[in-house]
């Protein structure tokens, strides 16, 4: 039977791994994802699924026993945050590079140093280009069904490659909402039973998997692992809209809110979405055309969806919570701007980065990124590309 | 118009605000409204006074940033009053909801409140030190809060704190923190 609970983004991610029941989750703890690995640890002793759940030592065997696990043909999940994602970094590579359908759970923090615990999305984001699917979620219910689908897209045989389903840390993981649970049929029944296409276990197709491969092969290899994850877009896309058509909610690979007639947007990514929408709402009462464009799949990067959100916005600012020093601009926002390229469009764009180590992200402080966006609207001029939100002292 | 009620939390480490807040929250469930229920995120320490804060809505709720100007104030220990300043940023006309052993118009004293903020106390540590056996204040504030409020029907409080709690605790144990919630209910002073 389906049921509204109250969950934080954490429980809710953990409520759908329980439904999903796979077959192995190899995890470590860290703040804030804990309390995934804690439910399911639950769960697992409580007998409500039918996991091996390994209690490995580091993240870097958590992702190394998904590897393993994934290779033998067992649908393998796991969760992480910050560090442990870093730790993992070196077998994210392997994770794509072999095409293991592995569902990893970030919850997003920041790296240290300084040592913090709190939200910001540069472990994420920094992964960009370990060849991993990225979605981010605004709230626990996409979490909770963005997890279920994740499922069925890593497995798809089109795609075989590695989710992650990011959600900020705190705001969304210690966060309680009302989470629309479904039944645990229904989720056993959209996700399937796993067959996988190559598995070590299946003796009487054999495969070879991470084999050392030279420079005649190599860069095919790589180019293939490439070319899957560009074209898993429309896998992505077609599962949301199942998922939509069965149960009633699907998100899209982007979402604009109120950008039909939006002179001004914000572009952004994760749980700033919501307060985004929020300030939108609030401007639009005032009779300011704005808008949000809210990227639900940063890889494979939607190219033609944010080009045809903005094409016609007179100044849009890209918001995202991590920095990449030394370069021409963030992650996210040289992305957009890319995508811009790549189709000849020009729009006024800027940067703001915020919230980084936990930094809240208020509506008064979404309020100023539109005004900023409101003056190079009306001048036609950038005045400057690349800000810092709520940040003292800067230059 | 969506109509929505922010509320900040103050306590101190280990007396359960943010339980307390999530149960709140949880209970408006069972009247059809959104909610989100969260803690400042902070190093939290036995003792040290800390912060959470509850939205509760009549549609659902896009804000995901901290709450900086509450409706409500709900103070779980009293000796945060000369701690720390619970009235900061509370809106005109809001309400302060403290456990407090005195008069109304003793706490609007110490919160140097002259008629700007609407001011409610209930001795929670009374009340839980005599059905508990412990000063417990986190669920008789709920009882206190869901009165001052209004939004969430006694029933419903009640109805989602046996949900909840009935496989944490004995069903006695249960029985007493109803009672608890159900006197703080009765015998908040200020309305």
């Amino acid at each position: 039977m389906r049921k509204t609970i109250g969950l934080t983004g954490d429980g809710a991610a953990a409520e759908a791994m329980r439904q999903i029941d796979p077959d192995v989750v190899a995890a470590y703890p860290i703040t804030p994802q804990t309390e995934i690995v804690e439910r399911f640890a639950e769960f697992v002793a409580e007998g409500s699924v039918r996991t091996e759940l390994v209690a490995v030592e580091s993240e870097h065997s958590a992702m190394s026993a998904c590897c393993g696990s994934s290779a033998a043909g067992a649908r393998t999940i796991t969760c992480t945050s910050s560090q442990g994602l870093a730790l993992m970094h070196e077998v994210l590579y392997i994770a794509a590079g072999n095409r293991h359908p592995i569902v990893l759970i970030n919850v997003n923090r920041t790296l240290s140093a300084p040592i913090n615990i709190h939200n910001d999305q540069s472990d994420s984001l920094g992964s960009r280009d370990c060849g991993w699917i990225q979605l981010y979620c605004e709230g626990a219910q996409e979490v909770y069904d963005t997890v279920i689908q994740a499922v069925r897209i890593a497995e798809d045989p089109a795609v075989l490659l590695p989710v992650m389903v990011c959600l900020d840390g705190f705001v969304v993981s210690h966060n309680v909402e009302p989470i629309n649970v479904l039944d645990d049929q229904e989720v056993k029944d959209f996700v399937g039973e796993f067959r996988p296409a190559y598995s070590l276990l299946d003796t009487e197709n054999p495969v070879c998997l991470g084999n050392l491969t030279l420079p005649e092969y190599f860069f095919e290899h790589k180019y293939s692992q490439a070319y899957a994850l560009e074209q898993s877009k429309g896998v992505i896309e077609s599962v949301d809209q199942e998922f939509g058509a069965k149960f009633g909610r699907s998100y899209g690979i982007v979402e604009g809110y109120r950008l039909e007639d939006a002179e001004i947007a914000i572009v952004t990514l994760g749980s700033m979405v919501g307060t985004a929408r929020a300030v939108t709402d609030e401007l639009r009462s005032q009779g300011v055309k704005a808008g949000v464009l809210k990227i639900r799949c940063y890889r494979p990067f939607p190219i033609d969806e944010v080009v045809a959100a903005l094409k016609n916005i007179k100044a849009a600012a890209v918001m995202e919570k991590a920095l990449s020093p030394g370069a021409p601009g963030p992650a996210v926002f040289s992305d957009v701007l890319g995508a811009l390229y790549h189709k000849g469009v020009h729009v006024n764009l800027i940067s703001y980065v915020a919230g980084l180590g936990g930094r809240d992200v208020p509506a008064r402080s979404i309020r100023r990124v539109y005004e900023h966006l409101e003056k190079i609207a009306s001048s036609g001029r950038v005045d400057r590309i690349l800000n810092y939100l709520d940040l003292r002292g800067w230059q | 118009m969506a109509k929505m009620v922010e509320i900040r939390w103050h306590a101190r480490g280990g007396q359960g605000a943010v339980l307390a807040s999530r149960y709140l929250a949880a209970s408006a469930i069972r009247e059809n409204l959104y909610f989100q229920a969260f803690p400042q995120f902070g190093t939290e320490r036995m003792g040290a006074p800390i912060v959470a804060y509850t939205r509760i809505s009549d549609a659902p709720i896009n804000l995901r940033c901290a709450i900086e100007r509450p409706d409500m104030v709900v103070v779980l220990d009293p000796t945060l009053l000369k701690a720390v300043k619970v009235t900061a940023n509370l809106k005109e006309g809001g309400a302060v909801i403290a456990n407090y052993p005195g008069t109304v118009a003793d706490l609007a004293r110490e919160l140097e409140v002259d008629g700007q903020f609407k001011v409610y106390a209930v001795d929670a540590y009374k009340i839980s030190s005599e059905e508990l056996g412990r000063p417990i204040p986190n669920t008789p504030m709920v009882g206190a809060l869901a009165r001052v409020m209004g939004l969430i029907k006694l029933e419903n409080i009640l109805a989602e704190f046996e949900e909840q709690f009935s496989h944490r605790f004995k069903p006695e144990i249960v029985q007493k923190n109803l009672q608890a919630v159900r006197r703080a209910y009765e015998e908040v002073q200020g309305l």
